[in-house]
């Protein structure tokens, strides 16, 4: 581990808005670790992460970046450690609750085959309410997709798809937001897109964030924080510009 | 023993014979898929010596207990339910407890429509009529149950993206599959649906062969032939649902996480603790 990180890469909470008072994290991963037939891909990670801050994860392909992501909204099951959310232990939670609470934009953007309204509105009908069709056009909107309710997803872009994806999550009004590489399936001028508009939701929402990217030059653009795993094990975590330096 | 004894007459060898010719054409189709890089040489051969051997026992188990009663003819439809569960478990050995959920299945298809013919005194109690009978639908059952959990299996692990970006939203595991437990189901049900629609057109079933051969009423052997598949779909249906409800239930953890996915299968996963009440 590098020196811009504490011991046991639990990392003091350090705000950009240094000054206002510390409170519980709204995010953190206690000793975390997954091991798959005795192959260990999460090893040892502690990491805490503020509201309305932004921690990016980087490694190499394969060191185990989206795999610590799964463990943090419970899409895998950790083989020890923790993950609490606003200190309560997750597995305290409801899954379906906790994956409401945490959301999550993955790689592909993954639309069910249907229109873009029946996408959005996904996530509030499994808890039994329906988004009213003034809160779908809003989110829209706010993806750069107005007037997109009744578009059969078959015909979307990649980053039409993505933003769809995006507003599909953040109708669950989640309060962290997990980003598994959103972007790195898209061209260059898509990705820049999806990637400023996903910073001008993050800021205004005041959303706590872990975005997963394999591009140093994303994480500097997006992330307070930044922590480098490789082979399962967090090497550095810091604030990003001294993390990429050292890194 | 001397119905035994009966039976081996003149007729056992001559059908030796032509189940040999049998076999010589199935090797000839084996020979021919292999000219297209096909290989089912040996499948094919221990499928044929199973299936010769199975069936010679069935003569002589039947020529044994020709007279027994209704005890014995469920002791020998129930190994051949476990023999079925067996076969069928074969198609997803990922997930857990496979032999059990196929069991299930096809003990619940294949029990609901017997007792359903034996109470409408469709067929009787003599062991020489509930086990023939009785084994085709077990056999379709065991089909029907084949099918069924190896096309959710393949749909779930084709999908794992759409299942868990739907766990991801918030949704419960059954939502995130209902689409590929309509089409197990659906998929299970298909070829017996397909045999109700070509019944009488396509082909004349055994069973109608056998009772117009014996000398019964032509529109009776119809109208019970139609009986029996009838039935062979509704065991159909029952197995296929089953095991694809069973099989649904296993593919996710309690914690709601996917556990059958490319490469993985479920005993690899480490055990979840819930403390959520």
């Amino acid at each position: 581990m590098s020196e811009t990180s504490s011991k046991e890469s639990t990392v003091k909470p350090q705000r950009s808005d240094e000054g206002s008072p510390v409170s519980t994290p709204a995010l953190e991963a206690e000793h975390l670790s997954r091991a798959v037939v005795g192959k260990v891909i999460t090893n040892n990670i502690s990491v805490q992460v503020h509201v309305g801050e932004i921690l990016a994860v980087v490694g190499p392909s394969g060191s185990g970046k989206s795999s610590f992501l799964r463990l943090l909204n419970r899409l895998d099951e950790p083989t020890n450690g923790v993950v609490r959310l606003r200190g309560q232990d997750y597995r305290e939670l409801v899954p379906e609750e906790l994956r409401r609470r945490v959301g999550m934009v993955m790689q592909s953007a993954y639309l069910f085959p249907g229109t873009v309204a029946e996408n959005i509105k996904y996530g509030p009908s499994q808890q039994g309410s329906s988004l009213p069709v003034e809160q779908i056009a809003a989110l829209l909107q706010r993806v750069g997709l107005s007037g997109y309710q009744k578009r059969d997803v078959s015909n979307l872009s990649g980053g039409e798809a993505q933003r769809v994806s995006i507003a599909r999550t953040l109708a669950n009004a989640p309060e962290v937001l997990l980003l598994d590489e959103p972007t790195s399936a898209l061209d260059e001028e898509s990705a820049r897109e999806v990637e400023d508009l996903l910073l001008d939701i993050i800021r205004e929402r005041q959303m706590t964030c872990v975005i997963v990217t394999h591009n140093n030059a994303q994480a500097g653009r997006l992330a307070d924080r930044t922590m480098i795993i490789e082979d399962g094990k967090p090497v550095a975590v810091g604030p990003t510009s001294e993390v990429l330096k050292n890194g | 023993m001397a119905e035994l004894l009966n039976s081996l007459d003149r007729n056992v060898v001559l059908g030796m014979a032509q189940a040999a010719a049998a076999i010589a054409l199935c090797f000839g189709v084996v020979m021919l898929c292999r000219r297209f890089a096909v290989h089912v040489e040996r499948e094919t051969v221990i499928s044929l010596a199973r299936g010769l051997v199975q069936m010679v026992a069935v003569g002589v188990v039947l020529a044994l207990l020709l007279h027994g009663n209704l005890l014995i003819a469920s002791l020998i439809l129930l190994a051949m339910a476990c023999a079925a569960a067996v076969t069928a478990s074969r198609r997803a050995p990922e997930i857990k407890n496979p032999l059990l959920v196929c069991f299930y299945a096809i003990a619940a298809g294949s029990s609901v429509v017997i007792a359903v013919l034996l109470a409408t005194k469709t067929l009787t109690t003599d062991l020489v009529v509930l086990v023939p009978v009785g084994s085709m639908i077990i056999a379709n059952a065991m089909n029907a149950c084949a099918q069924a959990m190896e096309r959710f299996k393949a749909d779930v692990t084709d999908h794992v993206g759409l299942i868990e970006t739907g766990l991801a939203l918030g949704a419960e595991p059954t939502a995130t599959v209902a689409p590929y437990v309509q089409t197990a189901v659906y998929a299970s049900l298909l070829p017996r649906l397909d045999m109700l629609k070509s019944l009488g057109f396509v082909w004349i079933p055994g069973v109608m062969a056998g009772m117009l051969v014996s000398g019964a009423s032509p529109i009776y052997a119809g109208i019970f032939q139609f009986i029996v598949v009838a039935m062979i779909l509704a065991a159909s249906g029952i197995a296929g649902l089953v095991a694809t409800l069973l099989m649904r239930a296993r593919v996710f953890s309690t914690a709601a996480q996917l556990t059958l996915r490319p490469g993985i299968s479920e005993s690899q996963h480490p055990r979840e603790t819930n403390l959520a009440v």
